[in-house]
């Protein structure tokens, strides 16, 4: 009999959730009325495999009583998030959903439970978080039960980083203190024109420093892509977002717990590359793009670029090598000649730092020239700020391979992966110049212009890979068009690679 | 220090001699001549060749060379320094930077060059220098061979007046029509008037169609003009113009001939050019469908007597219009190899440029008249890096990230001189290859053509595959009925790419589903354990909606074994490949007709573009459910493109005509832009006043790049 009530509760609750989609199909025309966005379920719908989601929650109802907000037209199963967990590609995600159709998505106790709940699962069990961001804010209504909600989510924010990989996409608005959950998580990426990440509204704006701003000047997806690096990548729209996310989510471990996955791969991993070769110019002071790099080596030329449009001296991405996600860090010699500044050096520790928390090998490409020299870059702090991508690869365990394409100078080349940091596979191409400093600046301090030769001299002894082939510094000069094939068999030996830290409670990066 | 200095030898010994060790230099070491061997020719040659060319025409010349047993020396600009040619020849030397003029035009550094590397010979391909009289002299005065005819020959077949008249003393048909220097604009719409439209202008020393303009009245004679004199100055130096009756509706066929120093003479059968676009030759081949014995007969007696006539020697063609009654005229002879010379070596067995070392040797010819065959049908396609949806192809640059040749497709040749990674520059011919096939008869070798485009591979720049295989497949092409003016007659509104018969838009859905429905299931395929095992999928079918152009339709997709069945417009399609999604040739079999296509890149957001009998579909591949949901996406607002003018083609501007605030009509000349030794006006979309002008004359802009904007 128990069993006959149990099952007559669902499908009262399946009825709701037919009239909750019903309903949503009714706020359809409101919400692609100018706005062009789908509901939390459409979403969740194109995230995870067909008949694979399974919801959680779906009866709670938020707990408020002040101001009519316990009247029976107030109350929506659900509340304003829809949470539970299902597959993408076969592998398991947990998903919240913001459901802005219930009170414009604000953040109510029991909204807040329910995201909660689902974290702490993904936690306990070893699965990702994506929370798909579509909220107006704190539920005003609820007051402070709404702020302890935030924070209970930002702790397990916390508590989740490095443990499971966490996602957000914004989709919609995303103010005030919700933007800190989405800038705890691993990757943030955005929506193009219909997403907006900001502290305080430009009315706030206004009012405090009398600028004029428009919602997408002060955080759509654009300022946020290319001016203030929050966040990581944006799309065209909802659809194209979630099927990029599909695509993405295949290149993550589940947990720390897991290895790098291994799709199926149908380029060989012994194809050599005979562009490479000629890839890098005659003339040292000629750029070229590092992508074409990338390309050329990573499994069908598939790279998938973290922040393409900040600091793009620096190019960050996942990949794979016969299958396997590798992370790519490279230097850009096409933007600020591949040189490493503030901006350049946070988002490549970042995405360092994200790589060794799961288990993900690097392969860096060096072309450096060095640190941005100037007043703007000291005042700004590139010590500390440099020091972060020195911290990120030094403290990093996973298979480290680095290649040097051409320049490799001074304090940058220590930074990027070198043998000195622990690095596993270190070649130069023969094309590499791992120095000081370029040969010129070289000479007019050692012989202070004075030496008509010196300078040709310089380039013999030091504008080439040899001295630090000697030493051991680089393990191998080797023929570019053969890079592919090296880091394939690298990483093949080097999956079983285990290297561990002094115990310690935490390291200090100089944040 | 570079890679290529290494390999170049650049390098100091010890280094070297570690780089040997490490096994870097192996794969390119310098080739040294094959000394104590005989070369398989009983009779001697140079020891060492210049070639003083680049890309495929210049490696062309080092292959014979090679086999010869010929050492060669490649010159090149310092762009060029990792080219092809530069890494097939025994030496290579840079003679300048890379705009032409400062490089393989440069004759003093090209001078200095022989003298240092004591080259015996000099190759000079074709266009460069290689109808440089100056150029002929000078070696002459060194010592040193030019493969070629002697300077007379040269300047009096360079200069279009004088050849005409020669040509008329040695009894060669000539164009009715009048010849002469033309002085100024005034003089040019005279000689025209004289003439009767409509009339053909070009530069006097000029090859090819290059400078060419046709002129159908006075207004259009004016302007010829003033493109014409300024091409002529800025390409060849000589300001001297040729008008000349324009015959309509002509085919352009020519025969090569073979001459040597000893008076004897050739000729080498015909080859059939008519397929070109301004004036270029885009399809060529040999023999022409056209000719009978007994014109071929006489045309090749005539551009024999024309070749005794000025004691020509070395390789030379003569070319001929052809009018509907086979009637032929002469037009100019090309003292030098041609281009499509492959052709004519494929149908006679003959290494025309083995023949002309020889003949530069002082050998006298090896062969007979009766000697010379006509084996079989030989055709070439010249792909072009440029983009044929503009004009028939205006110039691309870029950087080729994919590049495969279809030498696997049987009776290929492909003269090429690029390779993968290699750079098109905006400084020289955006040709990337010539690709020739052979067959027994002349639709065996266009069904290899067919397969031989299919197979091509190409990326990073754009290329004119879509426009060859089009032709080369075109009712009219195919029955032989072609004339020059075939592509503006069959695309009178320019080329649009191939158009889908119903039953081949249904093949190119279906593939495109089963490619996507291959790559979902792949996606889904993990290898090694899992701590969470993967869910394994059951599914069996998908519903796809495809957008293919203005159309959307559903396509469901069931897989059957290892092959997959389509249902589209109704029809059940059976789609079996061995989805290999890394190879950048697939090979598809749908009911049983087998395919070559590319899919050229893919994406998340379902943006798939395959090459489909040549020509590049956009398609954009959704499930059922996205596809639904996707008319809830905002419409992103498309540019105006009337108001604004972009650059087609990446060039330099040279000259602008408009100024901010200057009030335009609709088809006025804005600017002008130049790539590639081709001049193009820009011209207004529609009236209106200049807004704001973002370029001068001089600047270099790229494809794409804004140039003027009007109100």
């Amino acid at each position: 009999k128990e069993q006959k009530d149990f099952v007559r509760k669902v499908s009262a609750g399946c009825r709701i959730s037919f009239f909750l989609s019903f309903a949503a199909v009714k706020y359809r025309d409101w919400l692609s009325c100018g706005r062009g966005k789908l509901t939390a379920r459409e979403r969740i719908l194109l995230l995870l495999d067909p008949d694979s989601f399974d919801e959680y929650d779906m009866f709670v109802e938020h707990r408020c009583s002040d101001f009519g907000m316990d009247s029976n037209k107030n109350k929506y199963p659900g509340d304003s998030v829809v949470t539970g967990r299902g597959r993408i590609n076969g592998r398991l995600a947990y998903v919240f959903s913001q459901d802005f159709t219930v009170f414009g998505g604000s953040l109510s106790g029991a909204h807040a439970q329910k995201i909660c709940k689902v974290m702490d699962q993904a936690a306990m069990v070893g699965a990702p978080v994506i929370g798909l961001n579509d909220s107006g804010g704190a539920r005003i209504q609820e007051g402070v039960e709404s702020l302890a909600g935030y924070a209970d989510i930002f702790l397990r924010n916390v508590l989740c980083s490095g443990v499971v990989p966490q996602i957000s996409l914004i989709m919609g608005p995303c103010a005030g203190g919700a933007v800190y959950s989405p800038a705890l998580t691993d990757f943030t990426f955005m929506v193009k024109d219909t997403s907006y990440l900001f502290i305080t509204g430009p009315d706030v704006v206004k009012s405090v420093t009398n600028e004029d701003v428009t919602q997408e000047q002060l955080g759509g997806a654009k300022t946020h892509t290319a001016v203030s690096g929050v966040a990581h990548r944006a799309f065209e729209n909802d659809i194209d977002a979630l099927l990029n996310l599909r695509e993405f989510f295949n290149y993550l471990p589940l947990s720390n717990r897991d290895p790098a996955p291994v799709c199926e791969c149908h380029d060989p991993s012994d194809r050599l590359v005979p562009e490479l070769d000629t890839v890098v110019p005659v003339e040292s002071t000629k750029a070229y793009d590092m992508l074409d790099i990338i390309h050329s080596i990573a499994d069908e030329r598939e790279f998938f670029e973290i922040m393409p449009s900040y600091a793009r001296n620096i190019v960050v991405g996942f990949a794979r090598m016969n299958g396997r996600t590798v992370g790519i860090v490279g230097n850009q010699p096409k933007v600020a000649s591949g040189c490493l500044d503030i901006n350049s050096s946070v988002k490549g520790a970042r995405f360092v730092r994200f790589c060794d928390a799961f288990n993900i090998p690097l392969i860096t490409f060096v072309d450096v020239p060095g640190f941005l020299p100037g007043t703007a870059q000291e005042y700004g702090g590139i010590i500390r700020h440099g020091a972060k991508l020195l911290f990120a690869f030094a403290e990093a365990t996973v298979p480290k391979i680095t290649i040097i394409t051409r320049k490799a100078y001074g304090g940058a080349y220590d930074v990027m992966s070198s043998k000195h940091l622990r690095g596993d596979a270190n070649y130069a191409w023969p094309t590499a110049e791992v120095a000081v400093m370029g040969a010129k600046g070289a000479v007019q301090i050692i012989f202070r212009g004075k030496e008509a030769n010196a300078e040709a001299e310089y380039v013999d002894k030091f504008a080439n890979p040899f001295p630090a082939a000697m030493r051991g510094f680089v393990d191998d000069i080797i023929q570019p068009s053969t890079t592919r094939v090296r880091i394939c068999h690298d990483l093949d030996v080097l999956a079983s690679k285990t290297q561990s830290s002094p115990w310690k409670k935490h390291a200090n990066i100089p944040l | 220090m570079a890679f290529q200095d290494f390999v170049r030898g650049n390098t100091s010994p010890t280094q070297q001699a570690r780089l040997y060790r490490v096994g870097v230099l192996v794969f390119c070491p310098p080739c040294p001549r094959q000394r104590g061997t005989t070369p398989p020719y009983d009779w001697n040659t140079f020891e060492k060749l210049l070639i003083a060319n680049r890309g495929e025409i210049a490696c062309r010349v080092i292959k014979t060379c090679k086999k010869m047993g010929i050492r060669t020396v490649a010159i090149h600009s310092d762009v060029d320094a990792n080219a092809v040619h530069v890494k097939m020849a025994d030496e290579a030397v840079c003679v300048g930077p890379a705009p032409t003029s400062k490089s393989y035009l440069n004759m003093d550094a090209i001078m200095e060059v022989i003298k240092k590397t004591r080259a015996q010979a000099v190759h000079p391909g074709y266009g460069f220098l290689s109808e440089n009289k100056e150029f002929a002299r000078r070696l002459a005065s060194e010592g040193v061979t030019f493969i070629g005819p002697d300077t007379h020959a040269i300047q009096a077949m360079g200069d279009k007046i004088e050849s005409k008249l020669l040509a008329k003393n040695a009894k060669v048909n000539t164009i009715p029509g009048f010849d002469g220097v033309v002085k100024d604009a005034d003089e040019a719409v005279r000689i025209a008037r004289e003439i009767g439209y409509p009339v053909m202008i070009k530069a006097s020393a000029g090859g090819g169609g290059k400078g060419m303009r046709i002129a159908w009245d006075d207004e259009e004679t004016r302007e010829g003009f003033r493109f014409s004199s300024q091409e002529a100055a800025s390409s060849f130096g000589d300001d001297r113009l040729l008008i000349e009756k324009f015959i309509d509706n002509p085919r352009h066929i020519e025969i090569q001939v073979l001459a040597d120093k000893h008076g004897n003479a050739l000729w080498l059968n015909e080859r059939e050019c008519s397929i070109q676009r301004r004036n270029q030759k885009v399809v060529e081949e040999a023999p022409s469908t056209f000719l009978d014995p007994e014109t071929r007969r006489a045309m090749g007696e005539q551009a024999v007597a024309l070749a005794k006539a000025v004691k020509y020697s070395s390789a030379g063609t003569v070319e001929f219009l052809v009018d509907s009654s086979k009637n032929f005229y002469f037009l100019e002879m090309n003292t030098r190899l041609q281009v499509e010379h492959p052709v004519t070596e494929c149908i006679t067995g003959l290494d025309l440029v083995q023949e002309m070392i020889r003949v530069a040797k002082g050998y006298p010819l090896r062969h007979k008249q009766t000697d010379i065959p006509i084996n079989g049908w030989a055709v070439e396609c010249r792909v072009y890096a440029e983009d044929p949806y503009k004009s028939f192809g205006l110039p691309s640059i870029g950087k080729l990230s994919q590049y495969q040749e279809p030498l696997h497709v049987p009776s290929v040749r492909v003269d090429s001189g690029i390779q993968q990674g290699s750079d098109i520059s905006i400084y020289y011919d955006p040709m990337i290859s010539k690709l020739i096939t052979y067959g027994s008869n002349r639709a065996e070798a266009l069904k290899r053509m067919e397969e031989a485009l299919d197979n091509y591979v190409i990326r990073g720049v754009a290329h004119n595959i879509s426009l060859l295989r089009e032709v080369i497949v075109h009712p009219r092409f195919v029955q032989g009925d072609i004339s020059t003016k075939f592509l503006p007659e069959v695309y009178p509104d320019g080329f649009k790419g191939h158009k889908l018969t119903d039953l081949e838009r249904r093949e190119l859905l279906a593939t495109a589903a089963s490619l996507y429905v291959a790559e979902q299931l792949r996606s889904q395929r993990f290898l090694g354990t899992a701590r969470i095992p993967v869910a394994k999928s059951k599914r069996s079918s998908w519903e796809l909606s495809v957008r293919l152009g203005d159309g959307i339709y559903p396509v469901a997709v069931s897989k059957d074994g290892s092959s997959f069945s389509v249902e589209v417009d109704g029809m059940k399609l059976n789609v079996t490949s061995e989805w290999n999604l890394a190879s950048p040739l697939l090979s598809v079999t749908v009911d049983g007709t087998q395919r070559t296509i590319q899919r050229l890149s893919r994406n998340a957001s379902g943006d798939t573009n395959i090459q489909f009998l040549g020509t590049v579909y956009k398609l954009q591949i959704l499930t059922k459910v996205a596809a639904e949901l996707s008319k809830y996406m905002p419409e992103k607002a498309a540019e105006d493109t009337s108001s604004i003018l972009r650059s087609p083609m990446p060039g330099a501007v040279v000259a602008v005509s408009v100024n901010p605030g200057d009030t335009v009509s609709e088809g006025q000349e804005i600017c002008v832009i130049e790539a590639m030794k081709m001049q193009n006006s820009m011209i207004a979309a529609k009236t209106g006043k200049v807004k704001a002008v973002h370029c001068k004359a001089g600047d270099t802009v790229g494809e794409g790049d804004l140039l003027v904007e009007l109100e």
